[in-house]
């Protein structure tokens, strides 16, 4: 999408192109710590747990609750061990893999079920669409985590049910958004054309109309990342989450809760790795929203001129 | 406008009944409850007795009726644990929330406004870039988290503060500071963005070119002109204020209704968990009505109909 500052006359002694992304990623220190926090952490949930092999669920009685910050057990004990006695380290890496695959896996749901609705009310019959978008007003009137704690109550907690309950409390946003582009779209010039060489609805829907809104669902879908790490956290951590031996870093924490006055360390690292990702998130999502609107762009574009 | 906020509220009645009788439905398909609150060992004839009192075995039909019946006389039935009536723990558990809630919502709010206002007059500044990076690990802080290093630092470690409980001020301070960190963070990135809008504006350079003082040029002609799409975010965050509320509450101790569904959904005491979903169904309902009608009344521009 071009934006509006490139039309403009430029100031005589900026003759260069505009800078790319990369180069606008570069200008912002704190969106480009975000942005190498996060790839290091997805490395590491990926590559991770192959290397620490079963050092997450060791036990080790004689080093239970050891403090963080010595070298004596080896790299993996430098944030301590837990109450079992099992490296910290290892059990946030692993941590990491299963808050973030629920994450991604809730995301995708809910990308898959919002987009998926929201065509279905955009392009449908008038009916239809105002049952759903009713349904949605009442998904979103509830607050989300009391939303999602009725129905793993009613449910019963486990990990497929969680992705499925974070997923129904994120559809609303997806939904609305992909409504409102539809119904903005089928009446553009290019989906009357197909309409009227006797294409064929899901065809419209699938070749003319998913490709416009689909990059819109991925934008909304990184912003609201953090949105549902945060949410995951806070269901596991009030027991109604992710269920033992499986863990997230927000079950860790509820662990780390009944040794607070001897052993801080068992849960403060898990919620430094829950914070620390979504902050990165949410710099860069503030990073990628002075890019897009062309008021505050300028202010990136001229960042590496001044200094 | 009356019949807007009718139609409103036939919206809200119908959309409550759906969701009680979702949970309804739902929670009788998927498990006994007596199996959770006798012991173990309790024999066969102890468990019928039990079922036989509490309605449980009678067809999902029948309960349904009693269940409608009792809703239109709004009796949600005995708490299994508590034995007494649950609407009743609801009601009295109910303004513990509001209060904590309402106080953490308004200080939020106030904060949010003169932060926000102040780091938009000099966007790009020192105070801007504090404010807004502050805002930002508000609105990313997980709440549960910084409750329990709360309690750490201010009640472990130098025991400035009570761990948990209800009580004088000193139990308010980290609830309430806890609760307020992510609508705060959220709200000073609205007020930043919006007053950074307002400013710019024609009536601003005419203000300053009248000579106004600085301070009255931001918080009257600006921020006047900015509140809108403030309370519009305030309201949105009130109602998900009930997230952190079920949070804080459980952290630390808080007899709030927050608890109670939280103790409720551990326990399986159905009558609790759908009166504490009625009641708080109901104030964010009535709450999103009063924030529509408060729109209006300050925007005369808009008009529902």
């Amino acid at each position: 999408m071009a934006t509006p500052i490139d039309a403009l006359p430029k100031a005589p002694a900026e003759e260069t192109a505009p800078p790319g992304l990369f180069r606008l990623l570069l200008r912002d220190r704190f969106a480009l710590v975000g942005a190498v926090f996060l790839g290091l952490l997805v490395i590491a949930a990926v590559l991770g747990p192959l290397l620490i092999g079963d050092l997450a669920t060791k036990l080790a009685l004689g080093q239970r609750n050891l403090a963080p910050g010595s070298l004596e057990h080896g790299i993996a004990y430098v944030l301590g061990a837990d109450s079992l006695g099992r490296s910290l380290l290892a059990r946030l890496i692993v941590g990491a893999r299963n808050t973030l695959g629920i994450a991604a896996a809730a995301s995708l749901l809910a990308i898959l079920i919002g987009g998926t609705l929201g065509l279905i009310a955009g392009y449908a019959g008038r009916w239809i669409g105002n049952l759903i978008m009713r349904l949605t007003d009442i998904v979103m009137s509830f607050p989300s985590l009391l939303l999602a704690l009725v129905v793993l109550f009613l449910l019963g907690p486990s990990i497929v049910n969680l992705i499925i309950v974070l997923a129904i409390t994120r559809v609303p946003i997806y939904l609305r958004t992909t409504r409102a582009e539809v119904l903005e779209i089928r009446e553009r010039l290019f989906v009357q054309a197909a309409r009227a060489m006797g294409a064929r609805s899901t065809r419209i829907v699938r070749r003319h109309i998913l490709p416009v809104v689909l990059p819109t669902l991925v934008t909304i879908a990184t912003i609201d990342f953090a949105t549902i790490i945060l949410a995951e956290s806070a269901l596991s951590f009030l027991g109604l989450g992710i269920q033992p031996p499986s863990f997230t870093w927000g079950a860790m924490v509820a662990n780390g809760r009944n040794y607070l006055g001897s052993a801080w360390w068992l849960a403060a690292w898990p919620g430094l790795a829950i914070m620390l990702t979504t902050l990165s998130l949410n710099m860069l999502s503030s990073w990628a929203r002075t890019i897009g609107d062309p008021q505050q762009r300028w202010r990136l574009e001229i960042a590496g001129k001044r200094r | 406008m009356a019949d807007y906020i009718l139609t409103r509220m036939v919206y809200s009645v119908l959309s409550i009944l759906g969701l009680l009788m979702l949970v309804f439905f739902l929670a009788r398909l998927t498990g006994d409850p007596s199996h959770l609150l006798l012991p173990i060992d309790a024999s066969e004839e102890i468990r019928q007795a039990f079922a036989e009192r509490h309605g449980f075995d009678q067809p999902l039909l029948v309960q349904f009726g009693n269940f409608l019946w009792d809703l239109v006389h709004l009796d949600f039935g005995i708490s299994l644990r508590q034995q007494r009536s649950a609407m009743e723990a609801a009601l009295e558990a109910f303004p513990t929330t509001l209060k904590l809630a309402g106080v953490a919502m308004a200080i939020a709010t106030l904060l949010a406004i003169i932060v926000g206002s102040l780091a938009a007059s000099k966007p790009g500044g020192a105070f801007d870039r504090i404010a807004s990076t502050l805002s930002l690990g508000g609105a990313s802080a997980p709440d549960f988290w910084v409750a329990i290093m709360g309690i750490l630092f201010f009640a472990v470690t130098l025991r400035w503060l009570p761990t948990s409980g209800s009580g004088g001020i000193e139990y308010w301070i980290m609830p309430i500071t806890v609760l307020m960190l992510r609508p705060f963070g959220l709200l000073v990135q609205v007020v930043r963005g919006t007053m950074i809008g307002a400013l710019a504006s024609p009536y601003v350079k005419t203000a300053r070119a009248k000579g106004l003082k600085r301070a009255r040029i931001i918080f009257v002609h600006a921020l006047r002109n900015s509140m809108l799409p403030v309370i519009t975010v305030a309201g949105d965050l009130t109602a998900s204020l009930i997230n952190g509320a079920v949070i804080v509450e459980s952290v630390f101790g808080w007899p709030g209704i927050g608890r109670l569904m939280i103790d409720g959904i551990l326990q399986r005491d159905f009558a609790i968990v759908q009166s504490t979903i009625l009641v708080t169904a109901l104030t964010i309902f009535a709450m999103n009505i009063v924030i529509d009608v408060l729109y209006a009344v300050l925007d005369p521009r808009i008009r529902h109909s």
